[in-house]
């Protein structure tokens, strides 16, 4: 059928029909009107095959038309695994097909459906590794590489997506004649509508389904909700908008486009609608056989004529509506195979009998019966059901073309799943019923299990006042819910048609047979979960869209339980496969600068990420990192050297109980330090571990300026929040890393260089000797100073609001350059303080590293009646240690330096690891710190390093520090 | 085609010889209760059973077997641990998990696909390198590697020195792998039902009768059972369980949520993952991506999913891997994980005489399935502790004995 032998407006809802595109399918081309999907272009084109199945590689077409199987998957560019039902078909768009060896049409693979009887459910498990080691060898590569459906593109990079908050008083999910009813009750009472729906078009069934009466009625009636909720002020609507999942508190991940829409709602009313199901019987899996409402979507959206003889099987009185909707489109039918012994006989039956279509009530289709190339269905076997599963032994085969299963429908429960509602089964009506619906959610129209349209409407109307009532928005008492009724029974019993040959597939993601599911019982897989987890049922891209409520049926018959004792498995999100790339968004990994940033990068340097915080690892070329930190490390000691420290975690305790504060967090003693005096803070956890250092400086009786690592200040920052809620000390603690910034200028003449844009605080050593803390201005900008020594020279960290750092920097390096100043970064500041024997927190120290064994032990007051850490460490300290954190230097001048981490051995029992280790330029040596046995821990004597590629070296530990043992040069 | 099949295919009806046994009454007096009808439990019985001739055990299953944290772990098995105590334990498993399709006659598809952790930073690769010193010491195969090896072995990894935090560097762990992860707890209920081990599904233990410092009598939805001696085996809600005894666990149970994507054809072989990013990923053998990454950030019971945790995750994921940005995912859930102070397990003994201790499993139980029913089942059947798990006990958190084991675990699993 070329585009313009489509069927005749009205049908053709969703086509314009003055836009005609060409698209490519495999290697034909073929053309479409646009507003197509692929799969409408195509069968219009007579390509009914789409893809071929997971397992056996059998062809498949159009089962749903909504985009709720995986027969539908196929192949575009940079996108495996698109649903054609439902992607519109664009210009040039080129599409293949998936999962097939050779071509489409004969797949090469398709002979393992032959061998189906030797591959049971769980067949994996009982073969293939006798003997040992076959299974990797041999096995796994083969079914691995049958594994999978669509081929990814390697090289993807995501386009652009984001994501937009949105808020409602009330959320309709499905814009059917339920939801439409729903969001027009709420919005006449007041309330914000957001009215979502996968669709393009308003209406939901209505769109394409026949109801009694003349032809156009559900037009007439869609016509008049639509435009009513058009009218509406208070309703916003997303049409092609999929609300994909419900989370705490009614928050609704909904997508449209390419963009995320997270949308808080007060009340949710979900009137998703019910899914047609197959009905199971032989080869009820080949293409020209679809449910019902795919025919009809096809007629109604696409005004493609789905065959041109059909056969009809029903269950209900859906099926002889689209038996009408066939007929009205120019399909003869056959037959409508009716599989209710005595159906009740109402208008849509009677206009069929009315013209002239066969009806044959209590029987079924026993077998679908293919063309010679076994693509396509070209007659069914119709038998007379003569038990409960069973058929009579012989029957009447019918050709036909085209088979449309009505058999009845599963709620769309999945939203109301994701939010602890349950589904139950009743036996009476063969439905699945939903319950226990949290509060502020509410349901309505066929999800329900309401179908007749005017209780649909009604029920919808329910819902939007039963919100209203929830948002306080209407007192009125509102009307029973309307209940339903025998014209509301869709669901056939029992459409499972058993076949000796079987094929009578039960699951089409997963080629599942009734058989499959029946063996899984009698292997003692007879919970519903271990079914799915034994048979994979349910598991693939349709998440058991079309299999639950058989497979809870086959189980329930073969376990002799009830199906509401069988129940389902777990729905959970998203409804529908969604784009990872969708819930990505725009990249939010937000990097943090120092106020000096700029000036490092001008200035040459490498950075390095610390943290959040990138940082200055050494100024000059990419490759002469061992260089750099040399020159600059040496140019510390012999000049003046400038590192930025603003990343360093400043954290300020202010209020009378201050110093208890530090006096209880902290393991030093506080209580007694002068102000304008610095001291070490060690931190420990309450298992004694050491988890952070900084420098409390008392800047007032009642306020202390603590530092803390990069790293670490955070965890500091909460810790003692949170000790604080229990103590209820009298303080305000505050995280001001961001409020300072700061550098370390350091060096035997950083005082002169200080002395130059410092006039109001006296440098001499005696007014302020190591570790004093004053405050000041430096180059006009109010500072904190402090004298302290990380690096083991004369030196000051110069705090100053953070606005100010970059002219702080620019100040400090103008002055300092006939003093020789040069900026040193992180590397040699990590050398610097090694040469001085001081540890850097998480680097020398590791999960379990308790003060003593890192030589801390000065630093912790063991007179104090209680610090965070206090038992366990006394505790430690009592049993002895287990290692010790020791320096030592390699004296073999040929030995290659180690590297952080190597190993230390005593013999082959492994006492410690190398935790820092440099060639020191200032010494002339390989100096290093080691985790090492307390017995090795020594001074003269010898450990072993299993250094690169196992090569053992000697090492001699040594006292700390390295580098001046007086601390003269700090103190001068 | 292996002949179990062609046996299969060939019999008239289908040989229903069932793995468990089906439901029956449970009986006045068991010597062991096992806990829990996950894969330790299920393991634990079945070395009892086999190895140790203890056949008068029963599991005791509030659900349906496997269905708790053995359902919902990505089936990552590793032993890239960093302590001595951790990386044997885990060798010694992984280990077992290589013979054990064999061992069973149940194919649970191990596959040693190996194991890829990048270092985003230089304080991770002084990490990875002190990982790898002491697999390599103790005959695990971990490396550090450098960008080519990297970029050879999984080219799509982004390897811009653009990215927000570029790949410096990588920890490969040649052992490490995968299997079905319902296959393992099969296989060991149905060896252990072979053997006389009864199975009791939708059975759930209500409460303990305990006097004078034993288990008498364990009390259930469908009556009271005398013991011989009980084990805990309930990762998820070990501290409840726990509580039963009157033992307090110093556990904290978050929820650690994962997803999957449509089956796509195999392109990505090893498991990749990024601590700093906080996200691994791997194709199982069906063509599924599965997506994984840290515990939620707060302690919780419930499996519910979160939208966050889903955004944060697909994020991470496309940073290292951006093709997986085309992919769709199928189902995102969680499991619970039972979270100690040091990452590591708290095994054997208990403060009650005949009560045993099989917890703490936080996101590394599965892996351990095996050693752990190795251990479990003699420490049981000879009242001695295994040396494998010794500083695994208790006893530990009393003692500051903790192990060093938190630079290994988190998102790496």
């Amino acid at each position: 059928m070329s585009v313009e032998e489509r069927l005749p407006a009205p049908a053709g809802l969703l086509l314009d029909r003055s836009k005609k595109i060409s698209f490519r399918f495999q290697d034909k081309q073929y053309e479409a009107w646009q507003g197509d999907s692929i799969a409408s272009a195509l069968a219009a084109s007579g390509q009914w095959i789409l893809s071929r199945s997971f397992k056996y590689h059998r062809p498949r077409g159009i089962l749903s038309m909504a985009g709720q199987d995986a027969n539908a998957l196929v192949q575009l560019p940079s996108d495996p695994n698109t649903l054609a039902d439902v992607t519109p078909v664009s210009d040039q768009l080129a599409v293949v097909a998936q999962n097939f060896k050779g071509s489409l049409e004969h797949d090469k693979h398709a002979w393992i459906g032959r061998f189906s009887r030797f591959m049971p459910a769980g067949f994996y498990y009982k073969a293939f590794f006798r003997p040992k080691g076959v299974w990797e060898k041999i096995w796994a590569p083969i079914i691995r590489s049958r594994a999978g459906l669509g081929v990814v593109d390697t090289n993807y990079t995501s386009g652009y997506f984001d994501k937009q908050y949105a808020f409602t008083d009330v959320a309709v999910i499905g814009a059917g004649p339920a939801g439409l009813s729903a969001a027009l009750a709420a919005a006449n009472g007041g309330a914000s509508v957001l009215l979502v729906d996968e669709n393009r078009l308003l209406g939901g069934s209505l769109t394409y389904a026949r109801l009694a009466g003349a032809a156009d009625a559900a037009a007439r009636h869609r016509e008049q909700l639509v435009s009513a909720v058009g009218a509406h002020a208070n309703i916003t609507v997303m049409c092609e908008s999929m609300c994909n999942g419900w989370f705490t508190d009614n928050w609704l991940a909904v997508i449209k486009g390419s963009r995320l829409y997270k949308v808080r709602a007060k009340e949710v009313i979900v009137c998703s609608g019910s899914m047609e199901q197959p009905a199971i019987f032989r080869n009820n899996d080949l293409p020209g056989i679809m449910l019902g409402s795919a025919a009809q979507r096809l007629i109604k959206w696409y005004a493609v004529r789905p065959g041109r003889q059909a056969v009809v099987l029903t269950g209900n009185s859906h099926g002889y509506g689209v038996a009408l909707d066939l007929l009205d489109a120019g399909v003869r039918v056959a037959a409508v195979v009716d599989m209710r012994a005595e159906p009740t006989a109402d208008a849509l039956s009677r206009a069929i009998a009315d013209r002239g279509v066969r009806i044959i009530t209590g029987s079924a289709i026993y077998e679908a019966v293919p063309d010679a190339s076994k693509n396509h269905v070209v007659a069914v076997e119709v038998r007379g059901i003569s038990a409960r599963g069973r058929c009579a032994d012989h029957g009447e085969r019918i050709p036909c073309d085209l088979v449309c299963m009505s058999p009845g429908y599963t709620p769309a429960y999945q939203l109301i799943c994701h939010a602890g509602g349950r589904v139950a089964y009743d036996d009476a009506t063969s439905m699945f019923t939903l319950e226990g619906l949290p509060q502020h959610m509410h349901m309505a129209g066929s999800v329900t299990g309401m179908y007749v349209h005017e209780s649909v409407c009604a029920e919808g109307r329910y819902a939007g006042r039963a919100a209203l009532q929830s948002l306080g928005l209407s007192t009125e008492d509102i009307e029973p819910a309307p209940v339903r009724g025998l014209s509301d029974r869709v669901n056939f019993d029992w459409p499972i048609f058993a076949h000796p040959a079987g094929k009578e597939f039960v699951d089409f993601d997963e080629d599942l047979q009734i058989h499959d599911i029946i063996v899984s019982t009698l292997d003692g897989y007879e919970d519903i979960q271990l079914v799915k987890r034994y048979t994979t049922v349910g598991m693939g891209p349709s998440q058991g869209r079309h299999s639950a409520l058989a497979t809870a049926r086959i189980v329930a018959d073969a376990t002799g339980r009830t199906v509401a004792e069988t129940g389902v498995t777990t729905a959970r999100p998203p409804f529908a496969p969604e784009r990872i790339a969708h819930n990505a968004g725009r990249s939010f990994y937000p990097e943090r600068h120092s106020a000096m940033h700029h000036r490092h990068l001008e200035a040459g340097a490498q950075m390095l990420i610390a943290g959040a915080w990138l940082r200055p690892a050494f100024y000059g070329e990419k490759g002469q990192r061992d260089q750099c930190m040399a020159r600059e490390a040496l140019n510390v000691r012999q000049n003046v050297g400038l590192v930025d420290v603003s990343t360093l975690g400043g954290i300020e305790v202010r209020g009378p109980d201050a110093a208890e504060l530090l006096q209880r967090i902290y393991t030093f003693r506080f209580a007694k330090q002068a102000v304008g005096r610095c001291r070490y803070a060690v931190m420990a956890n309450e298992q004694g571990v050491v988890i952070d250092d900084g420098v409390a400086c008392r800047l007032h009786e009642q306020l202390y300026y603590v530092t803390a690592t990069t790293g670490g200040v955070d965890r500091v920052y909460q810790s003692m929040l949170r000790w604080n809620a229990q103590w209820r000390l009298n303080v305000d603690i505050a995280n001001v890393t961001s409020t300072w910034c700061g550098v370390n200028i350091a060096g035997p003449k950083s005082r002169e260089v200080l002395r130059r844009l410092c006039t109001d605080v006296d440098l001499s050593s005696q007014a302020f000797p190591y570790m004093g803390v004053q405050e000041g201005h430096v180059a006009e900008i109010p500072a904190r100073i402090m004298r302290v020594g990380f690096v083991g020279e004369l030196g000051y960290e110069i705090h100053v609001p953070q606005h100010y750092g970059e002219y702080l920097w620019d100040r400090l390096m103008e002055v300092g350059v006939e003093y020789g100043i040069q900026p040193f970064g992180i590397e040699a500041q990590r050398l610097l303080r090694l040469e001085k024997g001081h540890i850097i927190i998480g680097q020398d120290t590791d999960a379990m590293s308790f003060p003593a064994e890192v030589n801390l032990d000065w630093a912790v007051a063991k007179e104090k009646p209680f610090f965070v850490g206090n038992r366990a460490i006394q505790e430690v300290n009592t049993r002895g240690l287990t290692r010790k954190l020791a320096g030592f230097v390699i004296e073999d001048a040929n030995a290659p330096c180690p590297q952080e981490s190597h190993l230390v051995l005593d013999g082959d029992r492994m006492t410690g690891r190398v935790t820092s280790c440099y060639v020191s330029p200032t010494l002339g040596k390989t100096i290093g710190m080691a985790f090492v046995a307390p017995e090795q821990a020594q001074p003269g004597s010898t450990v072993t390093i299993k250094s690169t590629n196992g090569r053992l070296v000697e090492a001699k530990i040594v006292k700390l520090p390295f580098y001046d043992p007086d601390n003269k040069r700090q103190e001068m | 085609m292996p002949h179990a099949l062609i046996k299969y295919g060939l019999s008239r009806s289908y040989p229903g010889h069932r793995h468990f046994n089906s439901r029956k009454e449970l009986k006045d007096h068991y010597d062991v209760v096992i806990i829990g009808g996950g894969g330790h439990g299920a393991a634990i019985a079945y070395y009892l059973s086999k190895y140790h001739g203890v056949k008068n055990v029963v599991i005791l299953e509030k659900g349906y077997l496997g269905g708790g944290n053995t359902a919902r772990n990505t089936a990552v098995i590793r032993a890239n641990y960093l302590t001595e105590e951790g990386v044997c334990f885990y060798r010694d498993s992984l280990k077992l998990f290589r013979g054990l399709s064999n061992e069973f006659g149940y194919n649970i598809m191990w596959e040693n696909r190996g194991q890829l952790t990048l270092a985003h930073t230089d304080a991770a690769i002084r990490s990875f390198r002190w990982r790898a010193e002491v697999n390599k010491h103790l005959g695990v195969r971990s490396e550090v590697i450098g960008l080519d090896e990297i970029r050879e072995l999984v080219p799509m990894l982004n390897m811009s020195e653009h990215a927000r935090f570029p790949i410096l560097a990588g920890l490969w762990h040649a052992d490490g792998g995968t299997a079905r992860h319902d296959a393992v707890v099969w296989g060991y209920a149905k060896g252990a039902c072979e053997r006389g081990v009864e199975l009791h599904q939708l059975t759930t233990v209500t409460g303990l009768d305990i006097e004078s410092g034993r288990v008498k009598a364990v009390n259930t939805n469908r009556g009271k059972i005398q013991c011989g001696c009980v084990v805990q085996a309930v990762a998820g809600n070990s501290s409840v369980v726990g509580r039963m005894a009157g033992i307090h666990l110093p556990i904290h149970t978050f929820p650690l949520q994962a997803m999957v994507t449509q089956p796509y054809k195999p392109v990505l072989g090893p498991l990749v993952s990024s601590p700093q990013y906080h996200v691994y990923v791997q194709q199982t053998s069906r063509g599924e991506f599965v997506i994984g990454g840290g515990s939620d950030p707060y302690p919780l019971y419930n499996t519910r999913s979160t939208l966050e945790m889903k955004e944060s995750l697909a994020a991470a994921a496309m940073e290292v891997l951006p093709f997986l940005g085309q992919m769709r995912l199928l189902r995102q859930w969680a499991g619970i994980t039972d979270m100690t102070p040091d990452y590591s397990p708290i095994m054997g003994l208990s403060p009650l005489e005949n009560y045993y201790l099989d917890a703490g499993w936080g996101t590394w139980g599965f892996k351990a399935t095996p050693i752990c029913g190795v251990t479990m089942a003699e420490l049981i059947a000879t009242q001695r502790v295994p040396d494998l798990i010794k500083p695994f006990s208790l006893d530990r958190f009393y003692q500051f004995r903790q192990i060093n084991e938190a630079g290994a675990t988190a998102a790496s699993h």
